[in-house]
């Protein structure tokens, strides 16, 4: 069988190992429906390259580590950018590059063409999944060809594609990727038509934009949208949108353009055009026995198709599944950019503006049935911010992994995660803090007479001498940032103000300050040698896009901030209700949630159910000795764990501890710089803990399962942030104990 | 399910399926010293069952040190054992059984390795129970999952 071969060849000799979309379009040209100029590269080139390079064995290992079940999505991600870095960093064989690129030398030479995928298995449902693969369009030369095929050879195991690996029955040892190449036709219309809409069997739907067809199925560009009869051929209804921007082929991929003003007023199809449209989608459903979502471009020579697949909904109807919903994370370059402008410009403005009004309206004066009322509605302010972020602010932290890809494919980084280091050093408001916190400990290691003064307010001198120019600080930073003794991680527990803030002080004293990673320097160098791989109108976008990364970046992080302002004063009249109930003598309160706590106040009977506790077996136990997660901060730190499950073990964290937590929320953060290492059980390199740990170059390790029931305060742990792994070497118990 | 349940459900299924067992004692002179052996393991977990010729290095290892170390794993000799593969080390203190309670614990050891019958009722041969402490459990390459015996 022959690596790489013509669109006539497959259907000669009727090979399976070219995937649907090329055995479609073979389909197509046979009957001679206008196709693009293609060439089909064999799975085999796939199995060839990842045997002989030892790529197989590494995914298996990547994708072996941690238990599926076990990760989050945005672990799927990161495991899926390291085997893109794999792909990327490792060049086809000199005959396997020879075999492919003489054929596409001699059939393409410089002329731009598409790299896409071809999923094998023509039924398969790899073959009708839309978007689980990657394509490139406008890659021009054989290297880069060369290049954008181990791309989509790489994206077998995109996010996607493991978010779907059941479905898909993706297996390292099987599954494998065929690639189209084919020529780029510049239409200056394009779309796709569904030859039945899913969601009228009566009718086809044809959409169109101007451009290129990528605007359209990424959602950036709207489009013109047309509902046909089925039996009859006519047209049902046309929608217009305001037609305002194109995509054109720019230096390297695509960009956006405005859109002629001539063009703007005019639909991108006559009606005898989308009729066109139609019959042929009629055609191709006739050719492959059933319904047909067809890609096509409307060029100088008329309609192309593009590609035919057959209509298949993804299998994700159950309730509760939420994949589609991660696929709609990844957006494009100039949607992110609407994006950005709506969150800096209009939301956290609104989302300021909702903080202070709750902030201006204390709930101590509202009797009993209005303090219910308020933290209903309180509860339901806040259920409607978290909405926002979900829809709006997390989407948007998809800029950071569009720069990282961008960065990759130009650099070839070593380290996937090299380009986080061009994002730090931005102005995070937990960072703020921090620096506020250790200008205060600054005084105080500078003054042994003020060090005195604090140890004795903390144990209750009233007349202790703190110097006045301490205490203005003191009161400025409570003023900007909270005392920190009843912060927003929705425990409720609050310490009494400010003996936390001033403990905490005294332990940051006490030792020789941590500091950011200042590397202005290297950070301008690798500024330059990123830009400088770009050259004119490329060089702008390569800098707008690293501009959205660090907006994206910093948003990761200060968005809580400004939702966890919100969520306080809900906590506060929460609080409130406690308080009130406290006094009815019930018990158990710690354990009702915020409605519960507005029934109970309406409701004079009220008694909160009390779950028994679970009795363990003890003549056996079990104890974690290494536990796996993800590398997220280089480095191997070794110290006492303190796990935290509720402020006061905040407030008590010591100097050389390793925080341990369910998930770093940047209202915790104040501790990082006494710690000598994070873990988190939630996963992802874009988690807050992961970023605060890279600001202090602290060793990192997230996503480990269930890190704060198997880890406890006073364990000894060494922190693997290369490998990812957890080691408990020791407990205070001592069994099994093991001396560091 | 707990994690204590999980983890002897996976030593449970493990010893099932194994019938060798990596032996580790000790020389006079601290030299460790290894052989493959046929086990059986008690249904409580707490103790593991081991027979060995009286003239054997390691029969003499065992009467002077009787602490052991035991190693079982799923390993296929295939590049995937790497991920794939699940060991367990045990730690345990190794006594020479007696008397009545040998004949019963000699039939459990038999139900598991029926061939072994003749060899292991022979006068020449001990019956050794691993009085289990502790069981470390590696899954996934670098998982580890320690399960100790109160003793």
């Amino acid at each position: 069988m022959r690596l790489i071969v013509s669109l006539s060849e497959v259907k000669s000799r009727g090979t399976s190992s070219v995937g649907g979309k090329c055995h479609t379009l073979a389909e197509m040209e046979h009957r001679g429906v206008p196709v693009p100029n293609t060439l089909c590269i064999s799975d085999r080139a796939y199995e060839r390259y990842i045997a002989s390079t030892g790529l197989r064995e590494r995914i298996l290992l990547e994708l072996t580590r941690k238990s599926f079940a076990d990760m989050r999505w945005e672990e799927l991600w990161d495991s899926s950018l390291r085997i893109r870095n794999m792909f990327l960093k490792t060049p086809m064989p000199e005959d396997l590059s020879k075999t492919l690129s003489d054929p596409l030398r001699e059939r393409f030479g410089s002329k731009a063409v598409a790299v896409r995928s071809s999923a094998p298995g023509e039924d398969s449902a790899q073959a009708s999944f839309a978007g689980l693969h990657e394509s490139f369009m406008n890659v021009r030369g054989i290297e880069s060809i060369l290049e954008h095929v181990r791309l989509v050879w790489a994206s077998l195991w995109s996010d996607a594609a493991l978010l779907y690996r059941r479905d898909l029955g993706l297996d390292v040892a099987t599954s494998t990727m065929a690639v189209v190449v084919q020529e780029l036709v510049e239409g200056n219309r394009s779309g796709v038509v569904f030859s039945r809409s899913p969601n009228d069997e009566s009718q086809a739907v044809i959409e169109s934009v101007y451009g290129l067809n990528q605007g359209l199925v990424d959602g950036t560009v709207e489009p013109d949208r047309w509902m046909i009869d089925r039996a009859s051929g006519e047209i049902v209804s046309h929608t217009a949108p305001s037609r305002a921007q194109m995509l054109v082929p720019a230096a390297d991929g695509v960009r956006l353009a405005p859109l002629p003003e001539r063009l703007s007023l005019r639909p991108p199809l006559s009606a005898e055009e989308a009729n066109a449209v139609y019959q042929r989608a009629r055609q191709l459903e006739e050719l492959f026995g059933g319904p047909q979502d067809v890609e096509w471009t409307w060029g100088d020579d008329g309609l192309t198709v593009l590609q035919s697949r057959p209509i298949t909904a993804l299998g994700d109807r159950e309730p509760g599944d939420e994949r589609r919903w991660y696929l709609s994370l990844r957006r494009s370059f100039d949607n992110l950019q609407m994006l950005r402008d709506k969150i800096e410009n209009e939301l956290i403005p609104r989302m300021i503006e909702q903080a202070k009004a709750l902030e201006g309206q204390p709930p101590a004066r509202l009797s009993d049935a209005e303090l219910a009322d308020e933290i209903r509605s309180r509860q339901e302010i806040h259920n409607r911010w978290v909405d926002v972020y979900w829809e709006e602010f997390i989407p948007f932290a998809h800029g950071i992994r569009l720069f990282g890809q961008v960065y990759n494919d130009t650099l070839h980084p070593d380290d996937p995660y090299a380009f986080m280091d061009l994002l730090t050093g931005t102005e995070m408001a937990s960072l703020e803090r921090n620096r506020a916190l250790e200008e205060m400990a600054v005084m105080i290691r500078e003054d042994a007479h003020l060090e005195q003064a604090l140890r004795e307010s903390l144990k209750g001198d009233p007349h202790a001498k703190i110097t006045n120019r301490f205490r203005e600080q003191l009161d400025l930073f409570i003023g900007r940032f909270g005392d920190l003794s009843c912060a927003m991680t929705g425990s409720g527990e609050c310490e009494r103000m400010p003996d936390a803030l001033i403990r905490l002080l005294l332990e940051m004293a006490d030792h020789p300050p941590t500091k950011e990673r200042a590397r202005q320097r290297d950070l301008d160098a690798m500024r330059s040698h990123y830009l400088d791989q770009f050259a004119g109108p490329a060089r702008e976008r390569a800098a707008q896009m690293l501009d959205l990364a660090r907006t994206s970046y910093q948003l990761r992080d200060d968005d809580n901030i400004y939702l966890g302002r919100i969520e306080a004063q809900l906590l506060v009249a929460v609080e409130e209700g406690r308080r009130r109930l406290g006094a009815r003598s019930i018990t158990g309160l710690g354990e009702l949630d915020a409605s519960q706590v507005a029934a109970a106040l309406e409701d004079p009977h009220f008694k909160p159910e009390i779950r028994p506790k679970e009795r363990g077996d003890d003549d056996m136990f079990v104890r974690a000795r290494q536990l796996v997660g993800q590398p997220a901060g280089p480095g191997v730190a070794k110290g006492r764990a303190r796990v935290i499950l509720s402020q006061s073990d905040l407030i008590t964290f010591q100097h050389g501890e390793v925080l341990v937590c369910d998930a770093v929320d940047p209202n915790m953060t104040f501790v990082v710089p006494l710690a000598v290492g994070v873990v988190e059980r939630r996963g992802g390199m874009l988690i807050h803990g992961a970023i605060i740990a890279r600001e202090y170059g602290l060793p990192c390790v997230t996503g480990v399962p269930d890190a704060v029931s198997l880890i406890s305060t006073g364990d000894s742990i060494v922190v693997d942030g290369y490998l990812g792994i957890i080691t408990i070497a020791g407990r205070p118990d001592s069994v099994g104990h093991t001396e560091l | 399910m707990s994690d204590r349940e999980t983890t002897s459900l996976a030593l449970r299924e493990l010893f099932a399926r194994q019938r060798l067992a990596v032996l580790a004692t000790r020389e006079e002179d601290g030299q460790p010293y290894t052989n493959l052996m046929a086990f059986a393991v008690s249904d409580d977990l707490r103790s593991l069952l081991l027979v060995t010729g009286r003239a054997t290095r390691k029969y003499a290892n065992l009467s002077a040190d009787p602490r052991v170390a035991l190693l079982i794993d799923s390993r296929s000799h295939q590049a995937s054992d790497i991920h794939d593969a699940m060991a367990v080390t045990v730690l345990g203190e190794a006594l020479e059984v007696s008397g009545s309670a040998k004949e019963r614990l000699l039939t459990s050891y038999v139900a598991k390795h029926p061939h072994l019958k003749d060899f292991a009722s022979s006068p020449s041969c001990a019956l050794f129970q691993v009085k289990v402490r502790s069981y470390y459990l590696v899954r996934r390459f670098q998982e580890v999952t320690e399960l100790h015996v109160r003793q």
